[in-house]
């Protein structure tokens, strides 16, 4: 059924849809209206659920992880501040390996206060051992927490799905919503073989040696690595079933561009405006949008990226004394096997100002110019409403 | 014989555990898991509790247990006792049990929350009054004048009364109880299990290496803490219903105080002012009781 949706009401659909056994949730902005939504059909009495109303986004997580260790799936949502408070429960969920599915709404941290878009709450969450999927519109946020229930429970590990504050959250979009039914075939029950059980007592989370703790972790990086191919296998299903995929990665008019643009979220909408109106000039332009940003897909990256003469990526974060976290990866990812294209990593939008198209067009303008990638960040922090106006 | 192996039956604490000699704390958790019975799910939190539960791939808990992160006790707890109901088990037990330092400092507000939403579980405060996992610093719950390696000169401050704390939250059970009294530690546990809601139990746990006495006299010291109304022992009903559960022989508090050397800086003066603030207390506690 097609329903005009805010984003926070489609992660909402897109929970309800799972069928989680507990949620457990604490109000922040940009989240709020997930957690009233769910609320509201709580009250109604066609949730499903069990809600826990708890009194911070920390008991929040420590719910949701006992409660799965007990056998049944959950779901929570938070932004910033309140995915700040989690930090400790998130590393303690993927050491638990509980496939906990979080929405989390990007908001800028304070200090100083905003209430607007900026991803460094969820990436300064990286190496929690969480899975992250950047989404950049409604009906990809739905998908992406249906997708995330059968990802989370296939690897045992935690997924986030990132929306970002207000561009995301409180825009309307036409979603398609898809029939329970067809859910309950693509999501089977949730059935670990290890749980709280009386009738099979076990200690959980023991304290453990030096080199035990070791295996732990390999496993974990395991599980990571195998998410992927599990990520890929399970949107390849989900397309069979429901007609939409959205790939580890969304690749536009990228295969014969000489200046590619990696960016995530919103902004893969905003720059296709950008290169359609460039490639109309002849500009040879493209861009590719990171989806899976945990486990990180180098790979696919490499391959998508091997033949552009000049890389621009746009972070809407910053890792202070460093540059754009998304910036820094690709960086990463690409130096053991590509030389030589210049990376120009642009950080902005912060704390939400916009970025027009004409704003992007301005960055593929500055990466052609320039010749050589400057080592610190190109911040372009102008609120891009004005930009291209005049 | 057939009564012990009996009694074995029914333990849910294996022999052989890691707490020190002479434990408050592993003599009430033996207590409290007994009458818990086979059909419950534990939380344990970072304490002497961890210690005692031991490490991978071993266990001294013959019921499932959950070693979680410090100061999610009641959240965990929480989250386990929605678990099953929402799987349409009312049956199975959840008991958080956890250190005064969990308990009175970091794990409070989650405390204070699961007791706003008034959560099917049992919380079980083990009470040394200090941070003994870590090695004897200060917690909220350590009484005025205690030395700790972090109040070298004595706490200057009291101690957070939780019995009252819990009850001001309208649950239908909160008590205070001793690992030396175990037939009152029982019955409060048997008492709390016929109840559904939030339950508290805070249970006093001697320490022999944090309350400076020798291991041996753990039941003497438990046992002096009441009789000398410094610690009493009772329970409220849904935030007003007083009971005390034990009359105490109302001995000097000078007998219990100079027993630990935790106190041994106390001059008389300092005793005769201890000892006055305890009788009104007990009169304030005995008031309460007959206002019922």
């Amino acid at each position: 059924m097609r329903r005009f949706l805010s984003g926070n009401h489609a992660a909402a659909y897109g929970a309800r849809l799972a069928r989680p056994q507990v949620i457990a949730a604490y109000p922040i902005t940009p989240q709020s209206p997930i957690y009233e939504k769910l609320s509201e059909w709580d009250s109604e009495g066609v949730l499903g659920a069990r809600m826990m109303r708890v009194e911070s986004e920390h008991s929040a997580m420590a719910a949701c992880i006992s409660a799965s260790l007990t056998g049944v799936r959950t779901f929570t949502a938070t932004a910033s501040q309140g995915l700040a408070l989690m930090h400790e429960l998130l590393h303690f969920a993927s050491g638990m390996r509980v496939p906990i599915v979080l929405v989390n709404v990007n908001r800028a941290l304070a200090a100083p206060w905003s209430f607007w878009s900026e991803q460094t709450d969820s990436l300064s969450q990286r190496d929690t051992g969480w899975l992250q999927f950047y989404v950049s519109d409604n009906q990809e946020v739905l998908d992406t927490v249906i997708q995330a229930y059968k990802i989370s429970e296939t690897v045992f590990l935690p997924t986030m799905v990132v929306l970002e504050a207000f561009y995301t959250s409180h825009f309307m979009e036409p979603v398609e919503v898809p029939e329970q039914e067809l859910v309950d075939d693509f999501l089977s029950s949730f059935q670990p073989t290890f749980k709280l059980d009386t009738e099979k007592p076990a200690a959980f989370s023991q304290t453990v040696t030096q080199s035990e703790y070791g295996k732990f972790r390999v496993h974990r990086q395991m599980a990571m690595e195998y998410a992927q191919e599990v990520v890929q296998a399970v949107d390849k299903e989900f397309e069979e079933r429901f007609g939409r995929g959205h790939g580890l990665l969304e690749c536009y008019r990228q295969e014969d561009a000489e200046i590619v643009l990696v960016t995530a979220g919103t902004f893969g909408c905003t720059a296709k405006v950008a290169i359609d109106e460039l490639r109309e000039k002849g500009k040879k332009v493209g861009m590719v949008r990171i989806r899976l940003f945990r486990p990180f897909p180098k790979l696919r990256l490499i391959e998508s990226l091997k033949h552009a003469r000049k890389i621009a990526v746009i972070d809407r974060n910053l890792s202070p004394g460093q540059e754009g976290i998304f910036c820094e990866e690709l960086k990463s990812a690409l130096y053991s096997r590509v030389n030589g294209i210049p990376v120009f990593g642009f950080v902005m939008g912060l704390g939400g100002s916009n970025v027009s198209p004409a704003h992007i067009k301005r960055v593929f303008g500055i990466t052609e110019r320039m010749q050589d990638a400057p080592l610190k960040p190109i911040l372009d922090l102008e609120d891009g409403n004005g930009i291209g106006l005049s | 014989m057939e009564m012990e192996l009996d009694y074995h039956e029914r333990d849910n604490l294996y022999p052989g555990h890691r707490a020190c000699s002479g434990c408050g704390e592993a003599l009430g958790l033996k207590l409290v898991l007994q009458a818990a019975g086979k059909k419950a799910i534990a939380v344990v939190v970072p304490s002497c509790l961890g210690i005692i539960l031991g490490p991978y791939p071993y266990s001294t808990f013959k019921i499932p247990v959950f070693h979680a992160a410090f100061e999610t006790a009641a959240s965990s707890a929480a989250g386990i006792s929605n678990a099953l109901l929402a799987k349409g088990d009312e049956e199975t037990l959840v008991i958080a049990l956890a250190g005064d330092g969990g308990t009175t400092d970091i794990g409070f507000q989650a405390l204070s929350g699961a007791a706003d939403r008034n959560e099917n579980i049992i919380y079980c405060c083990f009470d040394n009054e200090a941070y003994m996992n870590t090695g004897i610093q200060v917690s909220s719950s350590t009484p005025q004048w205690a030395w700790t390696m972090t109040t070298p000169q004595g706490k200057t401050r009291g101690k957070k009364n939780m019995v009252e704390i819990m009850g001001v939250h309208k649950i239908p059970y909160s008590a205070s109880a001793s690992a030396c009294f175990p037939d009152d530690l029982r019955r409060k546990i048997m008492e709390a299990k016929e109840l559904k809601g939030m339950r508290y139990i805070h249970i006093l746990s001697p320490c022999p290496p944090g309350w400076r006495y020798e291991e041996k006299l753990t039941p003497n010291i438990g046992r002096l803490a009441v009789e000398t109304k410094f610690y009493p022992l009772y329970e409220i009903r849904n935030g007003k219903e007083y009971t005390i559960t034990h009359l105490p022989k109302n001995l000097p508090v000078e007998d219990y105080l100079s027993a630990q050397g935790r106190f041994k800086h106390l001059t008389q003066k300092d005793l005769e002012i201890i000892q006055k603030e305890v009788d009104t207390n007990w009169d304030k506690l005995k008031r309460r009781e007959s206002q019922n």
